[in-house]
């Protein structure tokens, strides 16, 4: 009988799942996935976890409670880092030892090490360590991993569909900021992105830009004499930001943190910095946690995508006649 | 050239010391109080961790008394500490101080700045003089580890409340104008000596309580509500394995010479915490396990609030006090932490060693007091 694998659907999961599922698959495990983040979720997350922690780290916690009881094992891999020179996040590194001391009762835990920044030849040999632990040879491992690579490359990236024209839209483009598994989540991230295209503006996730185009907004950073920051969400964020600023591709920019995140604390304060220097574009930052509700986001999106409807109008050459009111719908 | 430098406990002894032997201009910025700390949360995003906010306040206070020039550490993660700087930076210009701020990186994050930045702190001084310099200011290192480490151990017997505080005291001011290796080791000496002076020879029973967490908190007094001090003055002795000179060993001498073996934090934190996390999580959890193996009765965790290394160290230690025996307190800080929240938790957690402690047959060590549960009271 083949092994049954949890894997919580949070996290990074949401950038590596294809790859994380189809690995499973290659290696002979049943994987079993948890449902999306719902409110008994996110309820056992915050009971398991420590207060400190942030949302989706809380999130994470509720579905490893959800798969404890079903699976053999969990899939919890420890990703330190997933290009050279950045690292993810601390709590991100501790996260297998953080749920072994609070989930005791969660089945055996399977955590290879994802660690880039000491190259690929490592990190290969430690997922092939996942051999021994899902019952099949390293070997078998090694050809899963080169197999299920290919697959997960050649599933579509951009799930977020960003700068899909809206029908019946406003023509208003909406730059919006946050780490991936914040805005994938539609429950943690209060369905930011679709609040946002039901106001009629098109959203752009900064995860649409390639790896090239980070560095290359990074670089221009770096020649105004900002220090390289060495966390990969982080870069990806603030040189979307610094694009945005001086592009003027979007209209607006919206930030969406999660209270506690610590390298999102230093980000969106760099962020601010630039916008308020370069004056360019409207800035609104929201910072959730467990106790967010969505009627405090809807209100504030609405104001902010009127406002940035009106800068609009004002910038344009065919001002609307005075008087006459703005419709953003 | 007015150099400065952020407040770390008594770093500024040694830090003082090395760079007036450069022939720098050295302010020292004021002592970390409440209105430093204000000043820091100003200029600094509310999210951000404590010692960014303290540092800021340093920085602007050193900069009111005229100091130009800013001595600051980088870093190339993943703890927030490599991207103070940054913030920093830009928070002195917005705020329109006009200091410039020389971060030292680590070698490996680029040679050729860190050339730079050696070449401005060394102000073209002869190779001798920074080999003074630096046996100066490591002798001052150790000498402030010496002292604080022996305050830690024996405050709990000092005969009046306040005077080995003062013996200390009097000790890191001869320290400060202390001008050479063998001044440094006489007044340390001496000092050691004033120590004996203060304190009870006749044994009593202590419970011995570890102080683990994020270096800053734990060493800087004015920032940790002097949680050293008061677990003392609570008849706790002390152990706090942070110093600065097993800091330096550890994080530059074996940094730069490999062959030298670390101290291995890592094999006691293994079963608990597998993999290095930034900032101080490995070794809170790795102190902690030691502390419970060689028999301590309990183990104080400070970190900074949003502290990332240390959340996880915070989420872990719990099951490490329950699969070592050992009771564990995590107690958080930031700058809206009140004096007497410690007071009342810290008497607490303390009161619970020694009854646990004489419950467990380890009081009373010789003789004097043990805690009776029947009777609920402290009896001879």
């Amino acid at each position: 009988m083949s092994l049954t694998v949890g894997v919580p659907r949070a996290l990074l999961f949401h950038e590596y799942g294809p790859l994380m599922l189809e690995l499973l698959r290659q290696c002979g495990a049943r994987a079993v996935l948890s449902p999306l983040t719902n409110k008994q979720i996110l309820q056992a997350g915050l009971d398991l976890c420590v207060d400190e922690a942030c949302l989706p780290v809380k999130a994470f916690f509720g579905h490893v409670a959800y798969l404890a009881e079903q699976v053999d094992a969990l899939f919890i891999p420890r990703f330190v880092s997933i290009e050279r020179g950045a690292y993810i996040c601390p709590k991100l590194m501790g996260l297998p030892d953080m749920v072994r001391a609070r989930a005791p009762s969660a089945p055996r835990i399977v955590d290879p090490c994802i660690d880039m920044s000491r190259g690929l030849g490592k990190t290969m040999r430690s997922i092939g360590e996942l051999g021994p632990a899902l019952g099949v040879s390293s070997s078998r491992v090694a050809v899963a991993l080169t197999r299920s690579r290919k697959v997960a490359s050649a599933s579509t990236r951009g799930r977020l569909g960003d700068g899909e024209p809206i029908a019946n839209g406003n023509g208003i483009r909406i730059g919006v900021l946050g780490h991936d598994y914040n805005l994938n989540d539609a429950y943690i991230s209060l369905d930011l992105i679709s609040k946002i295209r039901r106001l009629g503006a098109a959203p752009v996730t900064a995860g649409a830009y390639s790896r090239q185009e980070t560095a290359r907004w990074e670089r221009q950073l770096a020649e105004r004499g900002a220090k390289r920051l060495f966390w990969t969400y982080g870069r990806r964020l603030l040189a979307a930001a610094s694009r945005w600023l001086d592009t003027g591709e979007v209209d607006g920019i919206v930030h969406l943190m999660s209270f506690g995140c610590g390298p999102e604390s230093f980000i969106a304060e760099v962020i601010q910095h630039e916008a308020s220097e370069r004056s360019s574009l409207p800035l609104l930052c929201v910072n959730i946690d467990e106790h967010s509700a969505e009627a405090g986001l809807s209100t504030r999106l609405e104001a902010f995508i009127d406002t940035v409807a009106m800068r609009k109008c004002e910038h344009a050459s065919d001002l609307p006649a005075p008087g006459q009111p703005v419709d953003t719908r | 050239m007015q150099v400065t430098f952020p407040h770390l406990g008594n770093l500024w002894i040694p830090v003082k010391a090395f760079l007036s032997s450069l022939g720098h201009d050295v302010i020292t910025p004021p002592p970390t109080t409440k209105r430093t700390l204000s000043i820091g949360a100003m200029h600094t995003p509310d999210g951000a961790c404590l010692p960014l906010k303290v540092t800021m306040g340093n920085f602007i206070e050193a900069a009111e008394l005229g100091a130009d020039a800013i001595l600051m550490v980088g870093g190339i993660g993943p703890c927030r500490l490599g991207y103070y700087c940054e913030l920093q930076r830009r928070a002195l210009a917005r705020a329109g101080y006009s200091a410039q701020l020389i971060v030292v990186e680590p070698p490996r994050s680029g040679l050729v700045q860190f050339a730079g930045v050696v070449r401005t702190i060394r102000r073209g001084a002869p190779f001798r003089q920074i080999l003074q310099a630096s046996r100066l200011a490591w002798a001052k290192f150790q000498a402030v580890d010496a002292l604080d480490q022996a305050a830690n151990t024996v405050r709990w017997r000092e005969v009046s409340p306040g005077r080995l505080d003062a013996c200390i005291r009097r000790g890191l001011a001869l320290l400060d104008a202390a001008q050479t290796c063998d001044d440094v080791k006489d007044v340390t000496r001496q000092t050691l000596h004033d120590v004996e002076g203060c304190i009870d020879d006749s044994p009593h029973p202590a419970v011995r309580v570890g102080v683990v967490g994020e270096i800053y908190v734990v060493m800087e007094p004015a920032v940790n509500m002097d949680v050293c001090r008061k677990l003392g003055r609570l008849g706790a002795q002390v152990v706090q394995p942070l110093m600065f000179s097993s800091w330096i060993e550890s994080h530059v001498v074996c940094d730069i010479a490999r062959w030298i073996p670390r101290p291995d934090v890592m094999s006691w934190s293994r079963p608990y915490l597998r993999h290095f996390v930034g900032g101080h999580g490995v070794e809170s959890v790795g102190h902690s396990v030691e502390m419970a193996r060689s028999g301590l009765d309990g183990v104080v965790h400070i970190a900074p609030m949003t502290c990332m290394p240390e959340i996880v160290a915070g989420s872990i230690l719990p099951s490490v006090g329950m699969a070592e025996h050992i009771p564990v307190i995590s107690l958080t800080v930031d700058e809206h932490t009140a004096d007497v929240g410690f007071d009342t938790r810290l008497e607490a957690f303390v009161d619970l060693l020694s009854a646990r402690a004489s419950e467990e047959g380890r009081f009373p060590r010789d003789d004097g007091l043990c805690y009776n549960r029947a009777q609920g009271r402290w009896r001879h």
